[in-house]
């Protein structure tokens, strides 16, 4: 009896009677969920344009921002450091293309699928190599970026809005409106779309895959470093994050593998659903739910929804 | 000619069937097992029977047990990490509840645990497939961790939260904890090794394997020609679980001595993964050849620098051990993405035919 | 080649069939969303003969084998088979009671020998349990190898003894398409449904095949229910003829007569295809 009213009556009860920390535990949810929604873009941006489930993609947004970091470290100055960054990641999107992915062109999704889990344990590997194994923290300052917060009065009580929370919120947006321009307006992001929608067509019209490619993992590299940002400056820069990451996979389940709107809302139903299970449930059980709720949650999902919250109901042909 | 198929008429489908048809291969698994079972056992120093065999061997049921999953059934996994940690939290409390009772048996009874948590988790694979799968897999791996370190009965509320191997006999031998030698231990886990790898072959070379294969293969065929999907995958899900919770059992047993939650982890989950990937996914021979090959290689590359006489610190080491590794699964799946099992049996394609290649 | 259809037993002269229903497909009517790809569609298929169903692309035809082996199922209708009438059923029921299918494109398991694929046919018609399996031993390898003497009668027939231990996936598609044939066959299907057995061959490739096929319906008495786009092949094989179009029934005959239909003609044979 206790039971039932400690899973069903009481956590609703606190949330009523303290309205104002019920918006802040959604306001952190909120914040978690951009994030997770920013690297779920990243999978969705390459799945689209190659069919490539990039295993890798939490992996680049530590790496981009293991890179921004090393190079402000290494005495370059941070708009130089975010330039090279970036280039960083051009460099790999490249290199990927040159040196994976075209070698693979006819393989089974799964092998290629595997190759991205193999590029993950190398850029791990030359990551730490390189900019050292240590965790680092984000400049923040250093990048212009604001680190105050604001003290709203709201339900009769206080929420506490960090700056660069809403600096996420917002540069995640603009992310998502430049990307939104990019598909639709400009003559590359048309092709892409093409791509996605059919190979052969894309070919038929010349235009090259291995470029199209290159372009999407750049795109997805400048997602990542955005995200690499967003992550390190609440947090701290390192590759304890891929964990976190894995949690995109969850949201792409709920969204779909090719949604833009699904990533975002996947990922903010995920990052306000955990918090408030966490908070207001965990510590029935112990608290740490916040490691598989996500994950649980997309396991239940596929049960009833195979297809996701947007797909469409497939029937099998053969 | 040292291997040849040429001359050794099969004269009744028993032998045809049979899973070694060809002479040679049956003598070359016997002289294996001689290897394994006697000049091991009798010159192999501590340190290769501790570092190197045993944590060879047990690596190789896990990918064997993966394998079953991946490899044969096509249901990919990366929950191979929590699976073998059900086994040895299993073996653990059984320990605990049967004291006197052989703990061999005791581990071959708790991939049994590992089964059924393994059929629980597969429930999903019934409905969807692919990246998918990942997905609730991972849901496994990690509810499965959480619970190694929140529900302390596991781990019998130690403080340390950690499972530690208390000293059993068995066979009149002093076969677990600080005082059993590593002689002893490799035998025991080869032993294991062979027994449940000679199980599992039985299997994929028969109708439960067929189905498995049936399903990777082509899945609606499968159930269109009358193979169930619920039992073929569940079935795949049990013996895969199984062969892992019985790995991880003989991890902590046989190897370890005390685990905590990080032996089981994702990362452990990634490096069955691997194992079956270089080895060849739909193949035993390659299970053992790929946790050959990844247990050994960094064994390998941590030895260069010494025996070349340069000075590198261990984490950089490892760093260049993590890009060696990433670079080389990419390598085998471009040049070979059947794994070091199809390169094996090119070899002994050539054998057969030599010394004239005609 | 009618000469074929005049000796077989079960047809008289004037056309009579004497052959029992085997199947009866009452108002089949199937819909994908907004698409009917049949359409109130009625036949039935008799015990012993070669009933072929042929249309245009699109009009449905694969679809109705998919109807027959519970793989769709149709918001309309009734399906009788051997007197059991059912509404709805899973694939691996009607297996079970012994329709067996090759695919228009070839549904083998590619990373599988011809042998294992074969064997893959008689998957419902062995049952030692687990225990046994694990093992290898006794009844479950006595049971392996009674299985195996069959489907070595299988590959004896379709003569195709060399490549016995091939993946499937290395042979070329004419090869291919006679080891699904295998497969369908080593299940000893009370009916068989064939879904364009002969597309892609080459004439000889397809002489063969239609040599099987005959063979199957003659030595072995089997039902067949056979899609085929070369009308060649239809006149010399089949018994009778159901034409679909745009999924709806707009004939059913002899093969002569449906040739000579007028609504066939217009729909189908002056459709280029
Ligand atoms: N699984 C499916 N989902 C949606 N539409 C389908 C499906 N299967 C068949 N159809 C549609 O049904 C119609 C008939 O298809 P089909 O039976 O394959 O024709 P045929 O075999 O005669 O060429 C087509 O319009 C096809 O697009
Ligand atoms: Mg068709």
């Amino acid at each position: 009896m206790e039971l039932l009213y400690n899973i069903f009556v009481d956590p609703f009860a606190q949330m009523v009677s303290t309205p104002d920390f019920l918006l802040q535990v959604l306001w952190e949810g909120f914040v978690t969920g951009t994030l997770y929604a920013l690297i779920a873009l990243g999978y969705v941006l390459i799945f689209k344009a190659s069919g490539v489930f990039n295993f890798a993609q939490g992996i680049m947004v530590v790496f981009a921002a293991l890179s921004l970091v090393g190079f402000y470290e290494a005495g370059v100055p941070a708009w130089l450091a975010l330039l090279l960054a970036l280039g960083i990641m051009a460099v790999l999107a490249v290199g990927t293309e040159r040196l994976v992915l075209r070698h693979m062109v006819n393989q089974e999704e799964i092998i290629l699928f595997m190759a991205t889990i193999g590029l993950s344990y190398f850029l791990i590997g030359s990551g730490e190599l390189i900019f050292g194994g240590e965790t680092k923290s984000m400049i923040t300052e250093e990048l212009g970026l604001p680190t105050g917060s604001t003290v709203l009065d709201v339900a009769g009580g206080i929420v506490i809005l960090q700056h660069i929370d809403i600096a996420a919120a917002v540069i995640a947006a603009l992310m998502v409106a430049a990307l939104a321009f990019f598909f639709s307006k400009t003559r590359i992001g048309r092709a892409l779309r093409a791509v996605a929608d059919d190979h052969q067509a894309a070919l038929s019209v010349g235009i090259s895959l291995n470029q199209i490619w290159a372009v999407v993992w750049f795109a997805a590299g400048i997602v990542a470093l955005a995200t690499g940002i967003m992550w390190g400056a609440r947090s701290d820069v390192s590759f304890a994050l891929q964990i976190v990451a894995l949690k995109a996979l969850p949201v792409l389940i709920l969204g779909g593998f090719t949604s833009i709107p699904g990533a975002i809302i996947g990922g903010l139903i995920i990052g306000m659903g955990e918090k408030l299970f966490e908070v207001y449930w965990g510590g029935l059980m112990g608290g740490g739910v916040e490691g598989w709720f996500a994950y649980v949650i997309a396991l239940i999902f596929l049960l009833f929804r195979p297809q996701g919250l947007f797909g469409e109901k497939i029937i099998e042909r053969i | 000619m040292i291997y040849r198929e040429a001359g050794q008429f099969k004269t009744s489908y028993r032998q045809d069937s049979a899973i070694f048809p060809i002479l040679q291969d049956r003598i070359a698994i016997i002289f294996y097992l001689f290897v394994a079972f006697i000049v091991i056992p009798l010159f192999g120093s501590d340190f290769f029977l501790n570092s190197m065999m045993i944590p060879f061997l047990i690596f190789a049921l896990a990918a064997i047990g993966l394998n079953v999953l991946t490899g044969y059934t096509g249901q990919i996994s990366l929950g191979t990490g929590a699976f073998m940690g059900v086994g040895a939290y299993s073996c653990y409390k059984l320990t605990t509840f049967f004291p006197e009772t052989n703990i061999v048996l005791l581990i071959l009874l708790s991939g049994f645990f590992a089964a059924g948590i393994g059929m629980i988790f597969g429930l999903p694979s019934l409905r969807i497939k692919g990246f998918y799968l990942v997905v609730t897999t991972l849901a496994a791996q990690f509810f499965l961790e959480w619970a190694f370190i929140r529900v302390g009965w596991l781990y019998n509320y130690n403080d340390s939260g950690a499972i530690e191997v208390p000293q059993r006999e068995a066979f009149g031998l002093i076969v677990t904890g600080p005082a059993a030698t590593p002689s002893v231990r490799y035998l025991m886990v080869l032993s294991i090794v062979v027994l449940v790898t000679w199980v599992v072959s039985n299997l994929i070379h028969g109708r439960i394997g067929r189905s498995w294969m049936m399903i990777r293969d082509m899945d609606i065929a499968a159930e269109l020609i009358g193979v169930r999907p619920l039992h073929a995958k569940l079935s795949a899900f049990a013996v895969s679980s199984y062969v892992a919770g019985v790995a991880g059992a003989m991890m902590v047993f046989f190897w370890l001595g005390a685990a905590e939650v990080e032996s089981f982890d994702v990362n452990h989950s990634f490096l069955i993964l691997f194992m079956v990937i270089i080895g060849g996914l739909g193949s035993l021979v390659g299970s053992f050849l790929g946790a050959a090959f990844i247990w050994m290689l960094p064994i390998v590359i941590r030895a260069v620098p010494r025996v070349l006489g340069l000075d590198i610190n261990a984490a950089t080491v490892e760093h260049l051990n993590f890009m060696i590794l990433g670079a080389l699964i990419i390598f085998f799946l471009i040049i070979e993405p059947h794994g070091l099992a199809r390169l094996w049996s090119v070899v002994k394609q050539k054998l057969r035919v030599w010394p004239f290649p005609y | 080649m009618s000469a074929t259809a005049a000796v077989r037993p079960h047809v008289t002269e004037d056309g009579r069939e004497l052959g029992e229903v085997l199947m009866d497909l009452r108002n089949i009517t199937l819909r994908f969303g907004g698409v009917t790809a049949i359409k109130d569609v009625s036949f039935n298929i008799q015990q012993g003969e070669i009933r072929a169903i042929i249309g245009p692309n699109g009009a449905g035809k694969t679809s109705m084998l998919n109807v027959i082996n519970g793989f769709y199922h149709p918001q309309e209708g009734s399906i009788t088979f051997r007197g059991e009438t059912r509404s709805r059923m899973r694939p691996h029921d009607a297996a079970r009671q012994g329709i067996s299918r090759t695919f228009q494109n070839v549904a083998l398991f590619q990373g599988m020998t011809t042998l294992d694929n074969i064997m893959a046919g008689r998957a419902l018609k062995m049952r030692r349990n687990f225990l046994w399996q694990m093992l290898r031993y006794g009844p479950a390898l006595e049971e392996e190898i009674e299985h195996r003497r069959k489907v070595e009668e299988v590959i004896d027939f379709l003569e195709i003894e060399h490549i016995r231990k091939t993946p499937v996936g290395r042979l070329p598609y004419g090869l291919q398409k006679r080891v699904e044939l295998g497969r369908a066959l080593a299940a000893e299907p009370a009916l068989l449904l064939l879904d364009e057995p002969m597309a892609g061959m080459n004439v000889e490739e397809k002489e063969d095949m239609s040599r099987f096929i005959l063979d199957v319906n003659e030595q072995l008495g089997t039902t067949i229910a056979l899609i085929e786009h070369d009308m060649g092949v239809v006149m010399d094989l089949a018994d009778r003829v159901v034409v679909l179009d745009y999924g709806r029934k707009i004939a059913d005959g002899k093969p002569d007569e449906v040739q000579s239909d007028q609504a066939v003609i217009d729909a189908y044979l002056g459709v280029p295809h």
